[in-house]
């Protein structure tokens, strides 16, 4: 094998196999576990060989796996991934908006990434934050009751 | 004068964590439960009246009794923490700010029917509620309120965090079950029901949130305390979550049956800018639209589904008169096909075509026929489906049309928007 996964990583893994019964109900997690844990926030095909391995599948059954869950990422993805919610409640409180506000900002479209790969922009179904909306996700982090200033702000203390 | 039982605890400061639950008479139901039989446990709760608050409103009690009482046999609880049905954010505020009461739910539930592994399913983006609710399993065993012999009983429980990654439909619980075991979210044709084959091919209950967060209360306070609040037939407190045009937006815990008028005027502080409801979804973007002819409804169960509508997860969206339904429409059907699992073709294909002759109507593109075309497409999703998205994609699209007809006709004739 190439390049293998840290070993930090695979204790992460092997820990979240100890939740179930077999191996295969561990691949989401350790799916997940690798992406988190890699520097362009995606899995690789070396991750899904030694996903595989570990948990005695198949790499296109993992692949399958991470087609499906819209949150995997294939693609690399910048230092922060914004995800704007596009649902109901954000829609009416003016989350497009908040979009074509981001876009102008960083001077992209929805679905791109800025040339450093600092920022990506994507809009997301809901994420359960209506009581707050607009509102929008940057990596792990919720941010809500959006203004197109405190979106400005926001994006200009991010590193 | 009601009585707040699932979200009392969340104003006090470090509510996530077990000592403040202690402090507010957390744990005090459980060992109450443990010196009583599986069986009394699940007759309480049928006497309680409680049904399901993740949408369907099933009678809790007699899903747990669904479960074969051999004791060989390997059983399972499933909590759905997969909070995704757009307007809804009720679950979240329990699993940030109160998870223990999840948990001493969860415990008394696998007691009751005999389980001695549990998961909690919640969605990947939750991903501060996921580490509250591992940090309280852990502070949950290190009290010896799980784990083995739990409070000197003979009861073992595992309670284990999986972590959806995005993908609505496994909300649905047998997708639910199929993503825990490692497998594409899609749902498995029924029967045979979870309660027979469920995770592993082995007897397991699915319950909501919010529905386990009610049982504690139901040992501690008595079925008949429970089954006095709201209407007879849908009793208990439920957790209105409101959004959308309203001035105070937010999760409200109030008894089943309260009028959608009072939710959104005494206790969302009525409509921004002091506008006129135009149309309001009751319970989650499946259930069909209300308009304000409706407002003094009661939001219960059976009073939201003989106005053909549902009470779903209580998520309550308000829309004001600014607001263009055929845009929302295909906001609401975008989502639907989004998230379709593809498993089978009238729900795959049905949602695709149908947010396709939306998109065309809300953009100005709209060509004759294009309404009747809806409602042939509708036709050839409802009741064909595997799952309920299918269905509940029509639903909210069938009420739209209902009651604004008239918008998406102007949209289709006039290219514009009439709002």
């Amino acid at each position: 094998m190439a390049v293998m996964l840290k070993d930090t990583t695979l204790e992460k893994i092997r820990r979240a196999m100890k939740c179930y019964p077999d191996k295969r109900s561990a691949c989401m997690s350790a799916l997940r576990i690798a992406q988190l844990d890699d520097p362009e926030n995606r899995l690789t095909e070396q991750a899904f060989r030694h996903i595989a391995d570990l948990l005695d599948m198949t790499p296109v059954s993992l692949h399958e796996m991470a087609k499906f869950y819209t949150m995997y990422n294939l693609e690399p993805v910048g230092k922060y991934h914004i995800q704007v919610c596009a649902n109901i409640s954000c829609s009416l409180l003016g989350a497009e908006h908040i979009i074509r506000h981001i876009e102008r900002i960083l001077n992209i479209k929805v679905g791109e990434t800025t040339q450093d790969n600092k920022f990506t922009l994507s809009t997301v179904e809901c994420l359960g934050s209506c009581g707050t909306a607009p509102m929008m996700q940057i990596n792990q982090e919720y941010y809500e009751d959006l203004t197109e200033d405190k979106v400005g702000s926001i994006l200009d203390s991010l590193e | 004068m009601f009585e707040e039982i699932l979200i009392k605890n969340i104003k006090v400061p470090e509510s996530h964590r077990i000592v403040s639950y202690l402090r507010n008479g957390g744990y005090t139901a459980l060992p109450e439960a443990l010196k009583h039989s599986g069986e009394t446990i699940i007759q309480m709760v049928k006497d309680s009246g409680l049904r399901g608050r993740g949408g369907a409103g099933f009678p809790t009690g007699l899903k747990w009794s669904f479960i074969p009482k051999d004791p060989t046999l390997q059983k399972y609880l499933c909590c759905n923490a997969d909070e995704g049905e757009p307007g809804t954010f009720k679950d979240r505020e329990i699993i940030e700010k109160d998870p223990h009461l999840l948990l001493e739910g969860m415990t008394i539930a696998s007691y009751a029917i005999g389980a001695s592994k549990a998961y909690i399913y919640i969605r990947g983006e939750f991903e501060f509620g996921a580490g509250r609710l591992e940090g309280a399993i852990q502070e949950a065993y290190d009290k010896g309120f799980l784990g083995k012999k739990i409070l000197g009983s003979g009861f073992d429980l595992d309670i284990y965090v999986h972590r959806g990654y995005g993908a609505y439909i496994c909300g649905e619980e047998t997708a639910l079950l199929e993503s825990i075991e490692g497998y594409r979210g899609q749902p498995r044709i029924k029967p045979p029901f979870p309660a027979l084959k469920g995770l592993y091919k082995k007897p397991t209950v699915i319950n909501n949130v919010e529905t386990l967060s009610c049982v504690p209360a139901i040992i501690s306070k008595g079925p008949g305390w429970f089954s006095k609040i709201g209407p007879e037939k849908s009793p208990g407190p439920k957790l209105f979550c409101i959004s959308g045009h309203v001035n105070r937006p937010g999760v409200y815990e109030l008894p089943m049956g309260t009028p959608l008028r009072d939710i959104i005027y005494d206790h969302a502080g009525g409509i921004r800018g002091g506008r006129k409801v135009k149309a309001v979804i009751p319970g989650g973007v499946s259930a069909p639209m209300l308009t304000v002819k409706d407002i003094d409804i009661a939001m219960d169960f059976d009073s939201l589904a003989a106005k053909g509508s549902m009470l779903g997860s209580g998520a309550v969206v308000v829309m004001d008169d600014t607001t263009c339904i055929v845009k929302i429409a295909y906001i609401v059907n975008k989502f639907f096909s989004h998230e379709s699992c593809g498993k089978c073709t009238p729900c795959r294909e049905g949602t695709t075509w149908l947010t396709k002759v939306l998109k065309r109507l809300e953009y100005g593109e709209g060509r004759e026929g294009d309404l009747e075309l809806l409602d042939s497409l509708c036709g050839n999703i409802f009741g064909r489906t595997f799952c309920p998205l299918g269905d509940g994609a029509v639903m909210a699209l069938r009420g739209a049309m209902k009651n604004f007809r008239d918008e998406f006709e102007y949209h289709a004739k006039n290219k514009t928007c009439m709002v």
